[in-house]
């Protein structure tokens, strides 16, 4: 069941056009990753979602209800981390969860205490003294104290340290757990690999690319090192082989998905003595959707 | 305390001095201009010995007192003593706020920026951005002094002897230095710039207060603050130098408690902790407006407080306004004396429309609050949640509408109290309050004005300090000068009746009201549509 849906979103600020035509939709219970560098549109696609913005044109719609007719009936089944959470400075953390908790509907005050000990916040602070990382925790723990449906969160682990990320991960694996949705926008790549169910790649206001991690990956190279017992000259012309290198006693290559039989044969044969692959990460993934579209498009 | 621990001062008094050459010089400026202004024009509106004399009996009064402090020299109020009662203890109390911002800065506000340690890392001792900022104060303070001095001295007016000029230079000069030294001692105690600033200006207030009870009632109280210190000087009447005494004597003690604690601390504490705040929210900050009101709690006790006092300082002088008014010529042509009211009465609808001006102010401030809470990112936040643009947008509409009219009912109230207190046959609490409560619809447009500048794009919300200039600008002017009638109609307030002179037109205040309401309205339907900054 689909329970987010971007169809065809344009927005124009002015004549700079940060989005055109951006689709892609979440189904229920399920870790979505949206990646992309700075500006390539995240956060314009997310505050589109949230009725912060109006699209120029398409329609994006949460639950089945329009995202910016019905932003507060969506609002109430949904939580929100920004990236860089903006709070008021003569409000305690404490004070803080306890607004946003509020103002979005029914919470569960046991929980919000159990995270706040799980984030290691100190909530008796006024905003001010905080850190980034501690403003950052204040939203977290808002957003996961809620009984919301779907969590949208905008970069939410920057500033936090790497125990508190691990703590952010397990959250999103319970909530999931629940049946929960999530709309996760992230860098850190690693980050996404980990917890998303499938990914969707932004380039300069458009999805280049959604689908599960496998099916990324099926698109592209897998890294091999090989040593074997006689030398493979053939190698550096067979179609599908990339960055031949050798390193001590053997090779180093990338090989496309669609020529790793033809491939693998002719390691066979020249006898194998050691043979390493490591499946493509969805760094080498992005890296390369943006080493080679990105030159062409300057 | 060794020599090592100043090592570094000289560099760091060069970078203090670099870093702020702006700041200082602005504020530095600003008090000379203001001063020779006042000075100037002071002696320029009271030409007369006569003006004069009449101008010191509107002054001489229990509320003005406490206001500005006693009037010395009364019996020969020449241009110095008049500048001297009216200036010196508003200048003084600037002054201080210059100093305490700055020490606040350089000491705390460093510390807390994590400045201090980067600078403490480096070949620089303990105790000598502490003596880098306080020396940069005192020098920039004696330049006040110096700069003030000269100020008056220019306009070589006969009452404004060069003497004289710098004692009243060397006066606030001295009470700059006394709350920087202060400042320099709660930034010891205190662990945050705000709090650093907090206590101080608490301290500058409590000063006041005492000062205006011991100048009200004994002489004696008013020894035990410092704003009373420079008052005692009596500059231009009788020039005594003593009363500075205390004033720099205490500046030093300050200043060697400031360093024996700072000597001994650790970097980023403070004596004073601050004390931790609460875990849950209040029920009262839990909704949209709760918030709206929490956020803009401390700003409408302070505006309460200014209109109130602005109320106050009118209505101590209502009293001897038939005086005054017969006194001046340029004044007495802005009434109309063959209307069968008198003076005062004629006077009461143009201070009200003024004060209503005034109230329009925080007003148009409470609702722009939130432009700010945009531009800080800060209503995204909200937005995420179940909160509908028209809830907040109402919220901040609400609170100007409600406190807008709170104000003006301040400042008639003060109005009242003082000159219930002054008067011999005073006017009635309802008589004033008729004539200033129908300037609220006028208040009113001004907000609804400015809801929909806000709602339609906030770059645009200047619009409304311009207009609301502009009907100053108006009814100021206007009955001066003998502006035509449309002048003052383009502006909400020159369609309010002048009560008591003339009738209270139920349809026009009605008529104000809706074209408030329909402002509004417009504004709330742009907002509802437009994207949002964050």
């Amino acid at each position: 069941m689909t329970i987010l849906q971007v169809k065809g979103v344009t927005k124009r600020f002015g004549n700079f056009k940060a989005l055109s035509g951006v689709d892609f939709n979440i189904n229920k219970g399920e870790v979505f990753g949206f990646i992309g560098p700075n500006g390539a549109g995240k956060s314009t696609t997310i505050k589109i979602l949230l009725g912060i913005l109006k699209p120029t044109s398409g329609s994006a719609t949460i639950f089945g209800l329009d995202a910016w007719k019905n932003s507060v009936e969506i609002h109430k089944k949904i939580a929100y981390v920004p990236g860089d959470a903006n709070l008021w400075p003569n409000l305690t953390g404490g004070e803080v969860i306890d607004l946003f908790l509020k103002l979005r509907g029914s919470f569960d005050p046991v929980k919000r205490d159990q995270l706040i000990k799980r984030f290691q916040l100190d909530p008796t602070k006024k905003c001010r003294t905080y850190s980034k990382g501690n403003r950052q925790k204040v939203a977290l723990v808002s957003a996961f104290a809620s009984d919301a449906e779907l969590f949208i969160l905008d970069e939410p682990t920057s500033g936090l340290d790497p125990l508190m990320e691990k703590v952010f991960q397990d959250c999103v694996a319970e909530a999931k757990q629940e049946g929960k949705s999530v709309l996760l926008s992230s860098h850190i790549l690693s980050e996404v690999e980990r917890l998303c169910d499938r990914v969707g790649i932004i380039r300069q206001g458009t999805i280049i690319e959604t689908g599960s991690l496998t099916e990324l990956r099926h698109l592209t190279r897998t890294n091999l090192i090989a040593e074997t017992k006689k030398p493979m000259p053939a190698l550096a012309n067979m179609p599908g082989v990339h960055n031949l290198q050798s390193v001590d006693n053997g090779v180093s290559f990338q090989v496309d998905t669609e020529t790793m039989d033809a491939v693998m044969k002719l390691i066979s044969s020249a006898g194998v003595i050691r043979l390493e692959s490591t499946p493509p990460t969805l760094e080498d993934l992005f890296m390369r959707h943006y080493e080679t579209k990105g030159s062409d498009a300057v | 305390m060794n020599k090592q621990s100043f090592s570094g001062t000289g560099q760091l008094i060069r970078f203090y001095l670099k870093a702020d050459r702006i700041r200082i010089t602005a504020w530095i400026l600003s008090l000379m201009a203001l001063t020779s202004v006042t000075a100037w024009s002071l002696d320029g509106l009271y030409s007369s010995d006569a003006e004069r004399q009449a101008m010191a009996t509107t002054m001489e009064n229990p509320a003005m007192t406490a206001m500005v402090g006693p009037a010395y020299g009364i019996e020969n109020y020449h241009t110095g003593a008049m500048t001297a009662h009216q200036m010196l203890l508003f200048t003084a109390i600037l002054v201080a706020v210059m100093a305490i911002l700055h020490v606040s800065r350089h000491t705390r506000g460093d510390e807390e920026d994590g400045k201090m340690e980067m600078l403490g890392a480096l070949p620089v001792g303990r105790l000598a951005s502490l003596t880098a900022s306080m020396s940069v104060m005192v020098m920039s303070q004696v330049i006040l002094a110096l700069g003030i001095a000269v100020s008056l001295a220019v306009l070589s007016i006969p009452s404004l002897p060069v003497s004289s000029s710098i004692l009243y230079g060397a006066a606030l000069g001295a009470t700059g230095i006394f709350f920087g030294t202060l400042t320099a001692v709660f930034a010891q105690l205190a662990d945050s710039a705000r709090g650093t600033t907090g206590l101080s200006f608490l301290v500058l207030g409590a000063a006041y207060m005492i000062r205006a009870a011991g100048d009200v009632n004994n002489d004696t109280l008013s020894w035990f603050s410092p704003l009373g210190w420079p008052l005692k000087t009596q500059v231009f009447v009788d020039d005594k130098w003593m009363p500075l005494i205390p004033l720099l004597a205490g500046a030093v003690v300050l200043t060697l408690v400031a360093f024996s604690v700072m000597a001994s601390r650790d970097i980023g504490t403070g004596l004073i902790p601050s004390r931790p705040g609460r875990n849950h929210a209040r029920k009262s900050l839990l909704s949209p407006f709760g918030l709206t009101m929490h956020l803009q709690k401390t700003s409408i006790i302070t505006w309460g407080v200014a209109l109130l006092a602005i109320g106050l300082s009118y209505g101590s002088v209502i009293g001897d306004l038939e005086t005054f008014f017969s006194s001046s010529e340029l004044l007495s042509g802005a009434v109309d004396q063959s209307s069968g009211f008198s003076l005062t009465e004629q006077f009461i609808s143009m201070l009200m429309s003024i004060m209503s001006m005034i109230a329009a102010v925080p007003a148009l401030l409470f609702l722009f609050k939130l432009k700010g809470e945009e531009k800080k990112g800060r209503t995204e936040t909200v937005y995420a949640r179940a909160v509908s643009r028209y809830t907040l947008f109402g919220s901040y509409f609400l609170v100007a509408l409600i406190f807008g009219t709170v104000m003006m009912l301040l400042a008639i109230f003060g109005l009242w109290s003082a000159a219930a207190a002054t008067m011999e046959d005073p006017i009635s609490f309802g008589s004033l309050a008729k004539a200033g409560l129908v300037y609220v619809p006028a208040i009113w447009v001004m907000i609804g004005f400015g809801a929909l500048l806000y709602g339609f794009k906030p770059g645009l919300t200047g619009l409304a300090w311009v207009y609301l200039g502009y009907a100053f600008f108006a009814v100021y002017l206007g009955g001066l000068l003998q502006f035509p009638e449309w002048v003052n109609r383009l502006s909400p307030f020159g369609f309010i009746p002048e009560v008591p002179m003339e009738e209270i037109n139920v349809l026009t205040l009605v008529l104000l009201v809706l074209t408030a309401g329909l402002l509004a309205a417009l504004g709330f339907t742009t907002y509802r549509n437009r994207d949002l900054a964050g």
